[in-house]
């Protein structure tokens, strides 16, 4: 299964990843020989098998919902790369 | 004796009699990292005044106040892609460089619970994607016993600090065998609870349903006791499991194998075994026959398909995961960007190493349209099959007995220009995370070359009793424990 560059250009938009020309090469190659390689697993039959998600074959956590203490403002924003008075500030959307 | 060398248990007996103060203990091990940490390179962050302060609350708080946790003054390491409160927690990441968590991982909050001192944060591949922790932005880690080597992946920081005896015991975490590749490639214990067994709360998610945390240790008394202090349910963790936690130090007493039957899975030692990892784990299955222990060859078919299972699921898992790490509200934001699009491009292509982009687009791939059922939904029902082959093999035997890792250590940058080599290195540790059972690496051996060898133990799912005791019973009745890395100046 090879990876053409246009699919790779398709996957990494999807990804919003901004792949340099050399990756785009690399990533061609790589991915390209990790799919080969998956492409083993067609040779199984899994006709009428369920898939597992999770291990665990549980049912949701359930909860009460009660307000219980948070992250104060000032915490919760502390990483924030431009905070605007207790917001987070990101370039204008709407241009 | 130096108090590095000391296993955990043992250091703690001597704090507990009033052999030795907290300060003298986190003194004893910076004094130990200023030696070897230049070498080995283990921690990508270091907290010598804090654990110093830390560590005179305590002695000043047991003056008048003789109570002890099982964990006081115990000088740990934490690997770093768990949450640490007001500790930079980067997982070896540009992305995450500068994020400083407000808050504490429950596993961590336990540790603080009961008296333990953080030494500092280790290194990793990044966000835990790889098996030797070159993929670290902070450069990589080396191998105690042979600095040329990796220290394995992706807890490689914490296994190099216990085997370089930089921290009395460490936390690693468990995608598809990174705390117990790294624990066979540094001669240390490694232990990955079975799925649910403990919190993942504050551990950076990297495949939601395949991550386990578990201690890295140098002994296997050392895991039964952070197991005592780790395990339980948590509500801030809906795939934590809700059932009893045994006293894991309890099960040790036991010093024979008696009544339990160990598999042995002939599809584990096929081709691509190397003769002296094969030649070590053989001698360690015989060692459980000396010790009353019954031996039955087993089959486990759909082994081969581990790995292609294992790097769908995982990477579609990442991609998502990873897709919060947008410029917004924390970690990286590039400062090219001139609109939002844009912001989110430039982020992530300068916030993510080579492996993570590539893991990324490969689960974006296997999740997109057109490609779903034939990569994604075909794995998911592999790993049924993976599950199925083990319960069968589970109704016949009480343990199953594998190699760990192809080969030893492995050189720095031979296999890095392969992705599929290096996921390849994975394969008798990436079932266990599929199955979510709990297994352990524990020493067996060295290779000619001196690099250490370890065997795996796995269980039935929350039956880490079982593991530990069947460890316990063969670290006892061998000395490979004995055997110390010496870091070459």
């Amino acid at each position: 299964m090879a990876l053409s560059r246009k699919e790779v250009e398709h996957v990494a938009r999807l990804a919003r990843l901004d792949t340099s020309e050399t990756e785009k090469e690399m990533f061609a190659n790589q991915l390209s020989s990790i799919l080969s390689y998956v492409e083993q697993l067609k040779t199984l039959d899994t006709t009428g098998i369920e898939p597992t998600a999770t291990v665990l074959g549980r049912v949701t956590a359930f909860r009460d919902d009660v307000v219980r203490p948070s992250l104060p403002v000032d915490r919760a924003i502390a990483n924030a790369p431009e905070p605007d008075e207790g917001f987070f500030g990101v370039p204008k959307i709407i241009t | 004796m130096s108090l590095h060398k000391l296993t955990l248990h043992e250091l703690q007996q001597k704090f507990t009699a009033g052999e030795v103060s907290a300060a003298e203990i986190v003194r004893a091990y910076f004094l130990r990292i200023n030696q070897v940490e230049p070498k080995v390179r283990a921690y990508v962050t270091t907290l010598k005044e804090s654990a110093a302060a830390d560590a005179g609350v305590l002695d000043e708080k047991l003056k008048s106040w003789r109570k002890t946790a099982p964990l006081m003054a115990m000088p740990l390491a934490v690997k770093d892609n768990i949450c640490t409160d007001q500790v930079r927690t980067s997982c070896s990441s540009r992305m995450l460089e500068q994020f400083v968590p407000p808050y504490d991982a429950t596993v961590m909050a336990k540790l603080r619970a009961n008296g333990a001192l953080l030494l500092g944060k280790t290194n990793l591949d990044e966000f835990a994607m790889g098996s030797s922790t070159e993929n670290s932005a902070f450069g990589p880690s080396r191998n105690p016993w042979n600095l040329a080597h990796v220290p394995g992946g992706s807890s490689g920081g914490s296994a190099a600090a216990v085997a370089a005896d930089e921290c009395a015991a460490a936390l690693g975490s468990d995608t598809g065998g990174s705390i117990r590749q790294p624990a066979a490639f540094c001669g240390v214990v490694g232990l990955k609870p079975t799925y649910g067994r403990l919190s993942r709360y504050g551990l950076v998610a990297f495949a939601s349903s395949l991550d386990q945390i578990g201690p890295i240790t140098k002994c296997v008394t050392d895991a039964a006791l952070m197991m005592n202090v780790l395990a339980g349910h948590d509500e801030r963790d809906s795939t934590s499991a809700n059932v009893a936690v045994p006293d894991y130090l309890r099960a040790l007493k036991k010093k024979d194998v008696k009544k339990l039957r160990f598999g042995v899975p002939r599809e584990y030692f096929a081709e691509g075994l190397d003769p002296e990892v094969e030649q070590a784990v053989r001698a360690a299955i015989g060692e459980w026959k000396t010790l009353g222990g019954e031996i039955k060859e087993i089959s486990l078919p759909r082994t081969d398909a581990a790995v292609a299972t294992y790097y769908l699921i995982a990477t579609a898992e990442a991609s998502s995961n990873l897709a919060r790490y947008d410029g917004v509200k924390y970690g990286l934001r590039s400062k090219q960007a001139v609109n939002l699009a844009d912001m989110y491009l430039k982020t992530r292509q300068e916030g993510f190493g080579s492996e993570v982009k590539r893991r990324i687009m490969l689960g974006t791939y296997a999740l997109s349209a057109g490609y779903y059922d034939a990569y994604y939904g075909k794995a998911q029902a592999v790993r049924t099959l993976i599950k199925q082959d083990f319960d069968a093999a589970f109704k016949e035997v009480d343990l199953i007995v594998t190699p760990v890792t192809p080969t030893p250590a492995f050189k720095l940058g031979e296999k890095l220009q392969d992705p599929l080599q290096m996921y390849l290195s994975d394969i008798y540790t990436i079932s266990v995370n599929l199955a979510g059972l709990p297994a352990i690496s524990v020493p067996c051996g060295f290779s000619a070359a001196g690099l250490p060898i370890g065997v795996q133990l796995i269980g039935r799912v929350f039956e880490e009793e079982t593991i530990l005791r069947a460890a316990h019973a063969y670290e006892q009745a061998t000395d490979w424990r004995t055997k110390k890395a010496v870091v070459r100046a």
